[in-house]
């Protein structure tokens, strides 16, 4: 089969979104994203250069899959978004540990 | 087509109640959910909680299942009896969503595919529900795909076949194979995301498409250990060029390079390589990790090398134990 070769976005630290598009990507409203961030799940980039309070909200790739699992966590298993938060943490502490366990147990072979 | 023992998926008697059906679908859910689950199986074993949970936990559909399952037991050839349902009546708007693809086709021959609001795993919230409904865009794929150490490094394109239920136009679910040439962009890391927008699922009407999310994961490295942009290389050495010091090769992703070892380098000692770990805007680093082997004293030589280091080195590598 002929098949061209798509390019994606590789959503790494460089890319930012708008409020509007992490809404968008996540099918949420933006005052569910804004709930979100207002519980401590996302954080937003703060742009030094602009001091001013009207800055509209910028979020990293980061945030996009954190907020999609934050969407599938609390649809799924109807959890209020405070626990939905304080999951994500855990999940997040758990793969960090996970990964230096995963160096340990290679170095000491 | 098998016969589902719903009961089964749950882990419950046929005589549970609801409220044990409720508990033991709930402990489940949060077990399997993919998103907390690292079993592989995990998506599998979730969709089909949903779609038992979806029979047992109405009365109705629950008695028409029970009905019918009298005579059959789990992964038996099925076919429904044309009349199964006589004297069950469902409420058409019953069902919580779900896309039809995301129900078994066990599922699909009883109680029909009239349901297509939008992707729902198996949840139960109607109010998010028909916030999904009207806004009716695709939904977003996810999948991994699984690449090599020196893709990251050099950049590269991956060839990733997906499998993804489509409806055909008879209405029937069928399973699609799509196969993606995808590009890997230089600097990848473990667990980061590539988005292909609008390869998803298409759109309800007019709405755009879904996106595709590609997971990055690399395949095992015979040499190399990755964390996060940093890359790890055991690299032995021998005992005379760890005490006497030597300039040695190693390999990296990027080609072969001259390291210098300084005398009386200890085993297990970490050297670093700035910025031969995986590029990027902050490149990573290539740790190299020493590791001293003895040659082995199977010749009269080696033998008498040992007995002579034995006799004229005074070393007890145990002083720090006090013996």
């Amino acid at each position: 089969m002929n098949q061209k070769t798509l390019s994606g976005v590789l959503l790494d630290e460089q890319v930012e979104l708008s409020l509007s598009e992490l809404s968008y990507a996540c099918c949420s409203s933006a005052e569910w994203i804004i709930e979100l961030v207002d519980e401590g799940g996302l954080e937003v980039i703060s742009h030094k250069r602009h001091k001013s309070q009207n800055t509209p909200w910028r979020f990293s790739a980061d945030s996009l899959l954190k907020a999609q699992t934050a969407r599938r966590l609390q649809r799924d298993l109807n959890i209020n978004l405070a626990g939905v938060v304080l999951v994500l943490d855990l999940l997040q502490q758990i793969e960090q540990l996970e990964s230096e366990l995963s160096i340990l147990k290679n170095t000491n072979i | 087509m098998d016969f589902k023992d719903y009961y089964e998926v749950i882990g419950v008697k046929k005589a549970a109640t609801q409220a044990e059906i409720k508990r033991a679908y709930k402990k489940l859910a949060r077990k399997y959910h993919p998103d907390v689950s690292k079993q592989s199986n995990a998506e599998v074993r979730f969709k089909e909680l949903g779609e038992a949970y979806e029979v047992l936990k109405d009365p109705e559909k629950r008695a028409a299942y029970d009905q019918l399952g009298k005579n059959w037991k789990a992964g038996q050839d099925f076919n429904p009896p044309p009349d199964w349902d006589e004297g069950f009546e469902f409420n058409g708007g019953g069902f919580t969503g779900g896309n039809d693809g995301d129900y078994s086709d066990f599922f699909e021959s009883l109680f029909g595919h009239g349901f297509q609001q939008g992707f729902q795993h198996g949840g139960q919230n109607q109010s998010q529900q028909h916030q999904r409904a009207y806004q009716a865009r695709g939904e977003d794929h996810h999948a991994k795909v699984f690449i090599d150490l020196e893709d990251a490094y050099q950049g590269g394109t991956r060839s990733i076949t997906l499998q993804s239920p489509e409806i055909d136009n008879r209405g029937n679910v069928i399973n699609k194979q799509r196969i993606l040439n995808v590009k890997i962009p230089k600097g990848v890391k473990q667990g980061q995301h590539i988005r292909l927008s609008g390869q998803g699922s298409a759109g309800m009407g007019s709405a755009p498409a879904g996106d595709l999310y590609l997971e990055i994961e690399f395949n095992p490295h015979s040499i190399y250990r990755v964390q996060g942009h940093d890359v790890y290389l055991d690299v032995p050495v021998t005992p005379w060029e760890a005490a006497l010091g030597a300039k040695i090769n190693v390999p990296t992703p990027m080609g072969s390079v001259d390291l210098k070892i300084a005398e009386d380098t200890p085993n297990g000692r970490k050297m670093r390589l700035k910025s031969k770990g995986i590029p990027g805007a902050t490149p990573g680093d290539l740790y190299v990790v020493i590791q001293i082997t003895l040659p082995p004293a199977n010749s009269e030589k080696a033998r008498e090398l040992y007995k002579t280091m034995q006799q004229d080195l005074s070393y007890n590598p145990r002083s720090k134990l006090g013996v």
